[in-house]
Parts: C-alpha cells; structure tokens; sequence
C-alpha cells in the first residue's frame, strides 16, 4: 500500500469515527432519560457496542417494556452484524485473542469500511481503524451525553441524523458501480421502507437482506464477473 | 424496572449482541470459497447498507417520514457523483439538515 492509499484509508476510518462518534452524546443524553444510570449507559455502550441495538434497547426500556421485549429487540437489530462477519474475515486473518475483538469491533461503520477499500490490505487498516476509532469516540461521546444530558440540545439541530445516513451512502457508493449491485440496493429500499410500518425495528433492514441471498444464489453467475 | 433487573437486562442483551457477531467470525473459510457463496455475502452487505440509508434518511419509528435528511441526502449524493471525498459529503449533509431546520424545516 502506498503512504498516500494508507492516509485515504486512515482520513476515512477517522471521519466516520468522529461522525458516528459525536451521536453517541444523543445516546447517553436519551438512556439517562430513559431511566438507566450513567454505569449503566456506559455499560451498553462497552458491551453492547452496537448503536442500533442500544437505542432500541433503551427505546424498549423507556417505554415500560419487559426486560425480555427489550432483549429480543436489541437481538434482532444486533443479527445483521452476524452477516457482517463472512465479509470481514477473510480480510483480516485474525487469531485467538483478535477474533473476539475484531468480533466486537463488526459494527456497521467497520464493516462498511474495510469493505468499500480496493485491496485486503487496506481492507483491514480500515477494519481495525474505523472499529477501534468508533469505539473510543462513541464511548467517550455516551459518558458526555449522560452527564450533560439535555444542556447539548437535539443532535437533530446539527444535521447528524442525516449525516448518519450520508455516510452510509457514501459507504455503499463504491459498491453500486456493478449492475446487479445496484438492482439489490434499489430492492432493499423499496423493502426497508414497505415494511418499517409493520414490523418492529430492525425487521425491515434484516428482510431487506433476504433479498440480496435470493438474488446472490438464483441470479445467473455470469452477470457479475467479480463479487462488489 | 428495578436497577438489579436492568443491569440484568443491559447484561444479557449485550451478550446475545455479542453472540451474533462472533458467530458471524466463525463461520468456515471454505463455506466463502464458493464465488456464488462470496457474491452473495457481498450482496448482503449492500442490501444491509441500502436499507439503512433509507431507514434512517426517511423513517421515524413505524412511521415513513419526509423532513430535512430527504434534501440533505440529494446533496450527498451530488457531491458522491462529482466525487467528493467522504468526509466532504458527510458535512454536506449535517450542514444542508441543519440549515433546512434553521429555517424551519422538520
């Protein structure tokens, strides 16, 4: 890898830390509401570690719901991580004590990283970069949120909602060059959006992914030369 | 819930957070040998990432939603057509959400 490939991965892994980051202070300030303590917070923030599932979980637990109820939600947002792994593992060869780490770092932001990167080396400079970079920010960021919980404001005021989404466009960009590529994102939509007003969270984004393993095993192999 | 229920609760969903992914790291090397195997895992993650863009851009809850991350996304995908580097179209879209709401949008 050339020093200037190495520096573009690296400004990429440190962005989308400092973007994913900055919305964890929307997470300590809204579990805290929610009703959990600051050790707590920062315990989903540590273990969980997975910002779909802890917003869910804290959503659950607001709203009264069972311990169950909140269990089995923040499951089912954490289950498209799972799928994340096949991705990321043939790039990073890792051993013993990493595959548990690397295992906690697989996170929508690392994996969409070190999969947008054109070769396995930078695959996985992007991988642990980005995992362990969203890792520091966003628990720094959830301690912030708890203890100045409303003082900051809506992150909404700021765009970092839609930042979010930006980066995960930009993420899957590269990605939608190959024609059947783009046939899978444009179906996944459709389905994610169909289905939010009648499934609980997370359902819509895991069905969306059933599409692409329908297309992945029918669709003749000849149409995509190289996987995306 | 009492604080010894919640930190049940925090314990257990981490762990079977946890779970997920690592079982994800386990799966055998020679089961993505197979390029169908290799396509399809790719597809997947396109899929998940789509999905995503669209839950978070135009979703609240159960509820589809059109408010100031629908523009803000346009932009980012004219600066992601012209090229623009990452970090770039992520402060385009922050800034374009910020400005619509400044102004009154939802």
């Amino acid at each position: 890898m050339t020093p200037d490939a190495r520096r573009a991965v690296l400004r990429q892994s440190i962005s989308v830390a400092v973007a994913t980051g900055l919305y964890g202070i929307s997470f300590g300030a809204l579990s805290v509401v929610a009703g959990l303590s600051t050790a707590q917070t920062m315990a989903l923030s540590l273990l969980m570690f997975s910002g779909g599932s802890q917003f869910a979980f804290i959503g659950v637990i607001g709203a009264g719901g069972a311990a169950g109820a909140a269990i089995a939600t923040a499951g089912l947002l954490g289950a498209r991580n799972g799928l994340y792994g096949p991705q990321v593992t043939p790039l990073l060869a890792a051993h013993g004590w990493r595959k548990p780490l690397a295992a906690q770092l697989t996170i929508d932001e690392s994996t969409a990283v070190a999969t947008a990167q054109s070769d396995p080396a930078a695959g996985r400079l992007g991988f642990w970069w980005t995992g362990v970079g969203v890792f520091v920010m966003w628990n720094l960021f959830t301690l912030l949120g708890a203890v100045l919980g409303d003082a900051l404001g809506d992150p909404r005021t700021y765009g970092l909602d839609a930042a979010a989404a930006a980066a995960f466009l930009a993420l899957v960009w590269p990605r939608l060059a190959d024609g059947l590529a783009r046939l899978v994102a444009g179906a996944a939509v459709a389905v994610g959006l169909a289905l939010t007003p009648f499934t609980p969270a997370g359902v819509p984004v895991l069905l969306a992914a059933v599409v692409a393993v329908v297309v992945g095993l029918v669709a003749p192999q000849d149409e995509t030369k190289e996987p995306a | 819930m009492s604080p010894a229920a919640t930190w049940f609760a925090v314990i257990a969903a981490s762990a079977v957070v946890f779970a997920l992914k690592l079982v994800g790291h386990l799966v055998p090397d020679h089961w993505l040998a197979k390029p169908r195997v290799a396509r399809t895992a790719a597809l997947v993650t396109v899929a998940l990432l789509s999905a995503l863009v669209a839950v978070q851009a135009a979703t609240i809850g159960r509820h589809l939603v059109a408010d100031a991350r629908l523009p803000a996304l346009a932009v980012a995908a004219v600066a992601l057509m012209l090229r623009a580097p990452f970090i770039v179209v992520v402060v385009l879209a922050a800034g374009t959400a910020a400005l619509l709401r400044a102004l009154g949008m939802s």
